[in-house]
């Protein structure tokens, strides 16, 4: 059987403590036992930046962390900064420049670009490409993102 | 791609961890950053039976001066060592390096030792250690000890760690004025492991080259330092001949290194290049 | 088409996708956020040998580990299912091999399913593969294709007795006194490298067998459900009308997700065998191995070309790699059939030949991927016209605009035996050097060389054939559907539902269809709500493939839209005492023909035709519910077209390429969303330049596979893509309502092209010249002989 061990740690605010196989990678817990499907896995090998999420403040790859070590971090995914209202001036212009297609890229790009955002600097096109350079986009060219990446920096619609 | 089973340890001291690894010795694998240990699990080209996770030992992150030393503990995140102050004053060298080094949340996760410790011939930070003239801090039961970086790559993801050791720390000399660098390297996409990459340091005095540290990483099972080239570099003026001559001399110095990248041929010649426009800022202030 | 849009407010406006909240939001739902009860996991074990006969399997220790229901070999799979074949009747001669769902005896590709371990989690199922003991025999593997075809090569089918599973050539005209005559003659020996469409989301299947009422429920990330629901059935002998298949989200597809797997099969299978639901999602390890590849081309061709730069003739032979089967249901043949029939087919060609050996190798199947076959067969003609200019003097620009079939030839019989009813091709040239700016681009590319910086600028035009009709899949007897369907339904709000039997994977396509529904019925936008992908509901139709979603799904929701808006009018004229044609809908209510005054919304009617049929007429049925469908009869493609431009910078010193700017400029005939037509293009684009620059499968020399991983096969990524200029030329296609032609791969037909062309120009000065994609470093230094 597989070794299990307890983690209690809190996700988008709420308590969760519950025993997990050792082995298991943060994504699979928690889109498999906590049901937040919006983080996505790509590749499991930190190439593609589909399993963005924050741990403690910071985005890192839901793949390349065992769920054990988020024992007593602060995890927040996509559906968390999206119901907070964090991530809502983002989204906006996302949608408004058709920045995703499949949408199974985008809430990794969402966090990874919205900690571009809070840095508060000012940004050009380059130094978006650059932050986003971990995440795969398949399907739209790139710039749509980088449009409304731009856009929604310049607005500061992201606190 | 599901990591297979293994028994997992998380010691929260430094004493505990190296009983654990004295106990397990090469049944057991460091957990650190993990950025790049958790691509091998998922993908079973490894199957430890006992992880050691060193996420929760205190005191092994941080960046510290004392006198003429920069510590650099293992735990301290990519990050942390992008964004420091002290780094980008006393050692630019890796400032700039770091830009390199893959992507923003692998940056976040991924620890300055774990890298080391992995000993990927293509990763840019083994390669600025030797540049630099860093020392390993290495622990184990038995005590501390230290070694040259020089000393401390020795393969292909293999290094002078024994079994039951850890890498707590990675100490750099500084203060020493005079000293400027190079950093450059030749990847297909941004963020990428580079084909062929080049750390170099000049100590320039009276528009000569006093001494320097010359080292390429990519282009063999470690990083390797050309040092029959820095010698010529620093030799009799002109500096624009010395160049050229170490420069022809050069592929000598590098071994025969292929993979899916690119052949060796291909990684002789991108060396050849990046060496001549790593020293191209130094010949206009130098005889 | 003034009548498709009279009532229009959102057809042409850029609306933005509804469907895109939810994705942004998290709350998409893919085939893997979908879990059901007493649910369990499987993982293959999959050949490491490229070609090797199994001598047994033993399974009982896999069998005893912890978590494991059931070890299953490919040969138990194969007794529950019947055989199939890619085979495509248009195309007399091809030869290709039966089909089961997984190895049985010997395997032919590194990566062929060989047995499966069902278990309660995937970490579990894939333990247990690890402790499956098969006794390996290697035989000698087929790589190449002009070797697979030697007479000693190693046969991979006894049965078909040999590894060409087709020869054929399209001749027209007179080629070989063509080229005897011709003042010159540009060769060029071009090689393609195999691809594959990485779709983020790994193919995902969750079947769910019920065994009471003898019910099979697949959930899958698939283009093509009524077709997937069509070969569930028949091959699982089944009724299909108790075969639901759902298409949730689609994490990308790209063509790769429009074929049946063996492994999906035998999901289904497996769920049968157990009662039970099975998942499966590939790995992206599986992914590389097994997902469809595409792109495997050895192409050799002449162009003939008068001392004035006029375009004779055109002779191609083509060595098309498949891999170790035939794609089922469309067959594998597409990629090469379109390189015998439309290279060089935006240009006049007096004389036109082009061989195509298609080949049996052992290495994963090849099949369609986005803008099958275009790209080579683009690249291969712009190179050598390209090559031709040069070598004449004559500038790019000119040689193309000489050379185009001309403005007044249309409808064009092409020299691939194709009808061309009107292209725009002159128009596309002038609006790309416009949006390129190409004198000052010269002029830049001149100054930088003096400053050893070296620009290059490449232009490729293409011809694309997009919307299949029923005379290319029907005429070869291929199980896959030209028609699309539409239902639409007032519901008691006067909103609208609608449900389209095309698929939308993220191209926008639901959009567009709500976008016609809006217009077609006489409601705002916001009040149409489209689905799609769900077999149990939808009206019969092929999904999505060939670029065919809003062109032909839009027709039938033309049709759709119109008939509900005429019984909506039905109903409301007998409410109002008026003849119907005195009537017509706007913004949502019925308003009169004449002075637009509002006579009662549509909630009122829909209240009428639900609630109070009391007060209709006795015989009045009131039928707010329609479903229409379109074909497009007579046709076997539409073709379609447009240009590309590129500028890049070459290092001649490291052979690094980078993009500095892409154009092109398309004819999409009517534009039903512009925004979304950009972006598809662009998309298209990148992927295109992913062929440019970086994206290879590669084999090694006994066919294994080395580029398993996404840090060896490289995706474009963020930092090297450049900005993408989009112009349109817009001619309406004929003979429809809404004048649509497809969009959704013309960015990855021309791509590559103009990168090539962009880089040769480049390497110009160093008498340089590639003719292989990717355009690696290594490739780079190679041509400019740095580098042995």
């Amino acid at each position: 059987m597989d070794e299990m061990r307890h983690v209690t740690l809190t996700v988008n605010g709420e308590p969760v403590s519950r025993p997990v196989p050792v082995r298991l990678s943060l994504v699979d817990f928690l889109r498999g036992d906590l049901g937040l499907t919006g983080t996505h896995v790509g590749c499991e090998h930190g190439v593609c930046g589909a399993c963005t999420v924050r741990l403690d403040g910071r985005i890192v790859r839901g793949c390349l962390m065992l769920a054990v070590q988020a024992d007593g971090a602060a995890v927040e995914t996509i559906e968390g900064v999206s119901d907070s209202g964090e991530i809502n001036g983002l989204q906006d212009e996302f949608r408004n420049r058709n920045a995703l297609q499949c949408g199974f890229c985008t809430p990794g790009i969402l966090l990874t670009a919205n900690e571009l955002i809070r840095q508060g600097r000012v940004l050009t096109r380059e130094d978006v490409r650059e932050h986003l350079s971990g995440n795969v986009c398949r399907c739209t060219g790139y710039q749509a993102i980088v449009d409304a990446v731009m856009a929604a920096a310049s607005r500061g619609s992201t606190p | 791609m599901k990591a297979p089973a293994f028994h997992y340890e998380r010691p929260s001291s430094r004493a505990e961890a190296f009983a654990l690894l004295a106990q397990h010795g090469d049944e057991a694998r460091v957990l650190a950053g993990g950025q790049s240990l958790m691509p091998i699990l998922n993908m079973r080209l490894a199957s430890p039976a006992v992880l050691v996770d060193i996420n929760a030992i205190d005191n092994l992150a941080g960046i510290s001066v004392a006198g003429d030393v920069l510590t650099v503990g293992a735990m301290t995140r990519h990050y942390q060592v992008a964004e420091s102050a002290e780094i980008a004053r006393h050692l630019p060298l890796i400032a700039e390096a770091m830009r390199h080094v893959a992507h923003a949340a692998i940056r976040n996760r991924g620890t300055f030792g774990g890298n080391l410790a992995m000993a990927d011939p293509a990763s840019e930070m083994p390669a600025c250690c030797i540049a630099l003239d860093a020392v390993m801090v290495i622990e184990s039961a038995k005590g501390p000890r230290k070694l040259a970086a020089e000393q401390f790559f020795r393969g292909i993801f293999e290094t002078a760690l024994e079994p039951d050791e850890l890498l707590v720390a990675v100490e750099f000399p500084i203060g020493q004025p005079g000293w400027r660098h190079g950093f450059m390297e030749f990847a297909r996409r941004q963020g990428d492991y580079a084909i062929v990459g080049s750390a170099a340091r000049f100590l320039v005095k009276q528009r000569r080259v006093a001494d320097c540290r010359l080292v390429f990483f990519g282009v063999g099972d470690r990083p390797i330092r050309v040092q029959a080239a820095e010698r010529t570099l620093c030799g009799p003026p002109p500096f624009a001949e010395a160049a050229a001559t170490a420069s022809a001399a050069l592929a000598a110095e590098l071994p025969e290194f292929a993979d899916s990248l690119a052949t060796a041929e291909m990684r002789h010649h991108l060396a050849r290049v990046l060496f001549g426009r790593i020293i191209t800022p130094f010949t206009a202030d130098l005889d | 088409m003034s009548e498709a849009r009279d009532s229009g407010a959102a057809i042409g406006r850029s609306v933005p996708r509804p469907r895109a909240d939810r994705l942004l939001a998290g709350q998409g739902r893919f085939t893997d956020d979908i879990s059901l009860p007493r649910m369990v996991h499987a993982a293959f074990l999959r050949s490491p040998h490229p070609h090797a006969r199994i001598r047994s399997i033993d399974v009982a220790a896999a069998a005893q580990a912890p978590g494991v229901v059931r070890v299953v070999t490919g040969a138990e799979i194969a007794a529950q299912c019947k055989p199939y074949a890619g085979l495509h009747q248009l195309f007399s001669g091809m030869r290709v091999p039966d089909q089961v769902p997984m190895a049985v005896d010997v395997a032919r590709w590194q990566g062929e399913p060989v047995a499966v371990v069902v278990a309660v989690s995937r970490a579990q199922a894939e333990d247990a593969v690890e402790l499956i003991a098969v006794d390996w025999e290697p035989l000698a593997s087929v790589v190449d294709p002009r070797a697979g075809a030697a007479p000693d090569a190693p046969v991979i089918h006894a049965a078909l007795g040999t590894n060409v599973a087709y020869d054929g050539t399209v001749a027209h005209g007179d080629i070989d006194a063509t080229l005897t005559a011709a003042a010159i003659i540009v060769e060029g020996d071009f090689t393609f490298g195999r691809h594959t469409g990485v779709c983020l989301e790994t193919r995902s299947i969750l079947a769910d067998y019920r065994a009471s009422d003898e019910t099979l429920t697949v959930y899958e990330s698939h283009q093509c459900p009524a077709q997937q629901q069509d070969i569930f059935a028949r091959l699982l002998g089944l009724a299909d009308n108790k075969v639901r298949v759902v298409c949730p989200d689609v994490g990308g597809a790209f063509g790769i997700k429009q074929q049946l797997y063996g492994d999906e099969l035998a999901v289904c299978i497996l769920s049968r065998l157990l009662r039970r639901p099975v998942k499966f999602v590939a790995d992206r390890l599986e992914s590389f191995t097994s997902d469809i590849h595409a792109r495997e081309h050895r192409v050799k061709a002449r162009l003939a070309v008068s001392a004035d730069g006029r375009l004779l003739g055109l002779d191609v032979d083509d060595w098309f790699g498949i891999g170790a089967y035939s794609q089922y249901p469309r067959s594998s043949i597409g990629e090469g059939s379109h390189v015998l029939r439309i290279t060089g087919a935006a240009y006049d060609l007096a004389a036109y030949r082009a061989r195509m050996r298609m080949v049996l190798q052992n290495k994963n199947m090849v099949g369609h991927y986005r803008s099958v076959g275009h790209p080579i067969a683009i690249a291969v003609a712009e190179t050598l016209i390209d090559d031709a200019a040069r070598k004449l003097g004559i500038d790019p620009v000119e040689i193309r605009r000489r050379n185009y079939i001309a403005e007044a030839g249309y409808p064009h019989a092409s020299h691939g035996g194709f009808v061309f009813e009107q292209l725009s091709l002159h128009a596309c040239l002038d609006k790309i050097v416009a949006l390129m700016d190409l004198p000052r681009l010269r002029r830049e590319q001149d100054e930088s060389r003096r400053k050893g910086v070296y620009l290059g600028i490449g232009l490729a035009s293409f011809v694309e054939l997009t919307g299949t009709g029923p005379d290319y899949y029907g005429k070869g007897e291929v199980r896959v559907s030209a028609q699309d369907g539409c239902m639409v339904k007032l519901e008691p709000s006067g909103k609208i539902r609608c449900f389209s039997s095309v698929t939308d994977q993220g191209q926008g396509v639901d959009t567009a269809i709500g976008q016609i529904v809006a217009d077609m019925v006489g409601v705002p936008f916001d009040d149409v709500a489209v689905f799609s992908g769900d077999t149990e509901v939808s009206p019969y139709g092929g999904g999505a493939w060939a670029s065919r979603g809003a062109s032909m799904g839009g027709e039938a929701a033309v049709r759709a839209g119109r008939a509900l808006r005429e019984n909506i009018l039905a109903v409301a004229g007998c409410v109002l005492q008026a003849r119907p044609d005195e009537l017509a809908i706007e913004q949502g209510a019925v308003v009169n023909a004449g002075d637009r005054r509002i006579r009662m919304t549509l909630a009122e009617v829909a209240r009428i035709g639900y609630f109070r049929q009391d007060l209709l007429p006795a015989g009045m049925q009131p039928e707010l519910s329609v479903v229409r469908h379109y074909v497009p009869h007579g046709r076997t493609f539409v073709a379609t077209n447009g240009i590309q431009g590129s500028l890049v910078e070459v290092d001649p010193d490291t052979g690094f390429i980078r993009l500095l700017r892409h154009f092109v400029v398309h004819d999409g005939g009517t534009m039903i969303n512009p925004m979304l037509v950009e972006e598809q293009i662009r998309g298209g684009v990148v992927q295109g330049l992913g062929a440019a620059l970086y994206e290879e499968i590669n084999y090694g020399t006994d066919g294994e596979l080395t580029t398993g991983t996404m840090a060896d096969y490289l995706v474009p990524m963020a930092f090297e893509m450049p900005d993408i200029d989009i112009g349109h030329v817009s001619v309406p296609l004929s003979g429809s309502e809404l004048g649509a032609k497809g969009v959704g791969e013309a960015g990855t037909a021309g791509a590559s092209a103009a990168v090539i062309n962009a880089v040769n120009d480049a390497l110009a000065p160093f008498d340089a010249h590639l003719t292989q994609l990717p355009m690696s470093p290594e490739r780079v230094l190679r041509a400019l002989r740095k580098i042995a």
